[in-house]
């Protein structure tokens, strides 16, 4: 992270830019909202989000970030929904490989730097990594209320019965809460936050957790964190407590039973089996010698 | 006037039977005028200085020709005319109130715990049916629905209401009708002051006669009433004393 | 005769003091005054234009007056001025003791939850957690403002106007206030309709002993809630009364007017 890391990691990048693309100005202000980010836990900060060469949407927030908390000694991984080799992670990982010169790994212990799109990682992190969230919409309350100033006047209050409004209003439709994605989570008794699109079986990897988290929203301008060993609580009723998918099926690959499983079609007769979504944690299971169920 | 102690507690709760003999209304110098401001400022003059005192156990008739000022004296009394001077002394639960003077919710109160009022004309409220109309003067003054509810069935069938009415809200009742539960809705409650405008006015000799026993019940029972009966034969039959307002306001 | 001054219902829950508004060359509201009792429900009349609705706005909190204040006794007896709170305590005070029951439904009710939500809001609001609870106290409301409970999940656009207007009645009163502001209540409601909403509404507000405070141009609907009116014209109150002296025995040129423009009430 230290400017004089950068300078000695430039020589080796492709020529005309900035170490890690963005200018030192620009990483300084993100960095500022950062630090703002981590001192008020789950308070979205605002930030002057740059055009970056590729388009909102495809994690122009979790770029920025990441671009300003990178150093030559970095090592990063980026993934996808949990894989390492779709198109939006390879990308990534090549565009700072190519502007920071920085280390890249698709092993969850290696990197120091983790860049996320939907998922937490199954491996546990630790306090010496920072995970950096690609996020579409930061509000957690946009969908009950959309005029932006009365949502920050909600937060600012801790007026929050509207979140709970909207899981009652689940739970009236439903018959239970029917959020599986995004579900919303109370930092330190405090901010209520939209942890991202991660599925709610992630939730609790949240909480508590030894790793710096940081969220960034590119098209919506907003920065915000969750810093190491934080509370992390999902939003639940006493009679509705939350809880986590189960799958009554292990891995197809390498048998675990404690992962995110992806439900994959395997041919025109509607077939199906069930991976890990965490293509690393798959891998090495499978290197240590698990298999998955004779499927 | 304020000589008598004020009641010792409030105990506006219970119905209570005020006592025969006890000052109960006391107006002092009541001037009454309408002032027609869409009329060309047009003034009429309808009390004058008026005086009349009603204790309990007295029945006070107001005699005198259309336009004398006989309902609007009663008004005056219930509030619902403004009077433009003097003071109108009812006796309440914590003592007198100046309905002349006294605020809004002071006079709604008195009302509640006081004063039993028969309009010449019943204001139905839509939907609530004539038992529940009759019984809202009881329940108001804290009477248990049940046995307010009781009594008002009671002073219906008194007052010859068919019983298959009861339920039916008396807005779609006949003229007479509605004036027995109006009169009804007076007498399901003891009262210690009855202000009756006309309560016989539509009504045939045999609910006159009902009418005619429960004014003189109450009147026994100690209430101070006032009213106004065209009927010359149902006035000797419940007045203990004639107050003549005549066209030309005089004090009495 | 003043014997009363010990009780408690001699303090006032809402006083108003010297209240003004104006919107660029017009005096919308102009040195109002007024207190309100518990249980007591006052009648704002006049016809359009005479300030009665942002009198309502500023009493209620939601439009700051120009000068002026608004004192409002809470449950322990303590003095406050809504316009003078922090947001925060303001806006705790609308979900707890306050109430506002608005002309439209649609500015009044969350259309995008259903009815239950719409009435456990407040109750949510106020930390309630447990679903079944929630969901009882939306059923019970329901039913006690006549709007069938097998309704409960239903979004109120689904609902009849009437049903709305019930609708929004009983999100106000799930939390139990002890004032209520009410908006021309009966207003965009057919006549049949609007019968059947003040009945309850009188109900309502006599069994809960709700103060109230109630806009409306229709002097029938003032007849039938209000205990004490208030007549205003350009701003200012030209008359204030009770209700059935007001409108039987006017005394200003205004209120003379107002009630002789009508159909008998």
């Amino acid at each position: 992270m230290s400017a004089h890391a950068d300078s000695l990691a430039a020589a080796q990048t492709v020529e005309g830019y900035n170490f890690a693309y963005l200018d030192e100005q620009t990483k300084r202000m993100i960095r500022r909202s950062l630090l703002k980010a981590v001192a008020i836990p789950g308070y979205q900060v605002p930030f002057a989000s740059r055009e970056m060469p590729l388009p909102y949407g495809w994690g122009t927030g979790g770029i920025q970030v990441t671009a300003s908390i990178l150093g030559a000694c970095d090592t990063l991984k980026v993934i996808d929904q949990g894989a390492d080799d779709t198109t939006n992670a390879v990308n990534i990982r090549a565009f700072f490989a190519r502007t920071a010169g920085v280390a890249t790994t698709t092993r969850t212990e290696e990197a120091s730097v983790i860049q996320t799109r939907h998922r937490i990682p199954e491996t546990p992190l630790t306090d010496q990594q920072i995970l950096v969230y690609q996020v579409p919409i930061p509000e957690p309350l946009r969908w009950l209320e959309p005029r932006e100033r009365e949502t920050r006047m909600l937060h600012a209050l801790g007026e929050y019965g509207l979140m709970q409004v909207s899981l009652y209003e689940d739970i009236a439709q439903h018959g239970r809460i029917a959020k599986t994605y995004n579900y919303p989570v109370q930092v330190s008794g405090g901010y209520i936050m939209a942890p991202s699109p991660i599925p709610k079986f992630d939730n609790p990897k949240l909480h508590r957790n030894p790793a710096l988290q940081l969220f960034g929203a590119g098209r919506e301008k907003r920065i915000y964190a969750v810093p190491p060993y934080t509370d992390v609580r999902s939003l639940d009723f006493d009679d509705y407590p939350f809880d986590v998918e189960h799958w009554d099926t292990a891995c197809a690959l390498c048998g675990a039973t404690d992962s995110y499983l992806d439900e994959i079609v395997t041919d025109d007769a509607g077939g199906r089996r069930y991976v890990c979504s965490d293509s690393d944690y798959c891998d090495r299971r499978r290197q240590a010698g698990d298999t998955g169920a004779a499927r | 006037m304020d000589a008598d102690t004020p009641a010792a507690a409030s105990e506006e709760t219970m119905p209570r039977t005020a006592d025969p003999g006890r000052l109960m209304i006391d107006v002092r110098g009541l001037s009454k005028t309408f002032t027609l401001h869409h009329q060309g400022g047009v003034r009429l003059a309808v009390l004058d200085a008026t005086d009349l005192q009603v204790a309990g156990g007295e029945c006070v008739v107001l005699r005198g020709p259309s336009g004398a000022g006989k309902s609007s004296l009663l008004r005056c009394l219930y509030g619902n005319y403004l009077a433009q001077s003097g003071t109108i002394q009812v006796r309440g639960a914590d003592g007198w109130v100046d309905v002349a003077s006294a605020p809004a919710r002071r006079i709604l109160e008195l009302r509640r715990t006081h004063l039993g009022y028969v309009s010449q004309f019943l204001r139905a409220i839509p939907r609530v049916p004539a038992e529940q109309v009759v019984a809202q003067p009881a329940i108001d003054a804290g009477t248990p629905g049940d046995q307010a509810l009781e009594r008002a069935r009671t002073a219906l069938a008194r007052l010859n209401i068919p019983e298959n009415l009861w339920h039916l809200p008396p807005a779609t009742f006949s003229g007479g009708e509605q004036q027995r539960v109006n009169v009804a809705r007076a007498f399901a409650r003891d009262f210690p002051i009855l202000l009756l405008d006309e309560p016989t006015a539509s009504l045939d000799a045999a609910n006159r006669d009902v009418v005619v026993e429960l004014v003189n019940a109450a009147r026994d029972r100690g209430a101070a009433i006032v009213g106004i009966f065209h009927d010359s034969a149902v006035r000797a039959a419940v007045a203990t004393r004639i107050l003549d307002l005549p066209g030309k306001a005089e004090a009495a | 005769m003043s014997a009363h001054a010990a009780r408690g219902a001699d303090h006032p829950i809402l006083s108003v003091r010297h209240l003004s508004k104006r919107f660029g060359r017009v005096q919308a509201v102009d040195d109002v005054s007024f207190d309100l009792f518990p249980g007591e429900v006052l009648g704002i009349v006049g016809e359009s234009g005479s300030g009665k609705t942002t009198l309502l706005r500023a009493v209620a909190g939601q439009e700051a007056p120009d000068t002026g204040a608004v004192l409002y006794r809470d449950r322990w007896g303590g003095l406050v001025d809504l316009h003078a709170l922090p947001e925060g305590r303001r806006r705790r005070l609308h979900r707890t003791d306050l109430g506002l029951v608005q002309q439209n439904p649609r500015d009044g009710l969350r259309m995008g939850v259903s009815a239950g939500a719409n009435v456990g809001e407040r109750l949510m609001a106020l930390g309630h957690r447990h679903y079944g609870t929630i969901r009882q106290s939306a059923h019970d409301w329901l039913a006690r403002v006549e709007v069938d409970p097998a309704r409960l999940d239903d979004p109120p656009a689904q609902l009849s106007g009437g049903m709305q207007q019930r609708l929004q009645i009983a999100r106000n009163l799930v939390s139990e206030p002890r004032l209520v502001f009410m908006d021309e209540p009966t207003g965009g409601l057919d006549v049949s309709v609007q019968a059947r909403l003040l009945d309850l509404l009188r109900g309502l507000v006599g069994e809960l002993g709700l103060a109230v405070v109630l806009v409306t141009h229709d002097l029938g609907v003032a007849r039938l809630l209000a205990h004490r009116l208030m007549v205003m014209q350009a701003g200012r109150v030209v008359e204030t009364g009770l209700t059935d002296q007001v409108l039987d025995d006017p005394q200003a040129a205004y209120s003379q007017l107002l009630v002789s423009s009508i159909l008998p009430v």
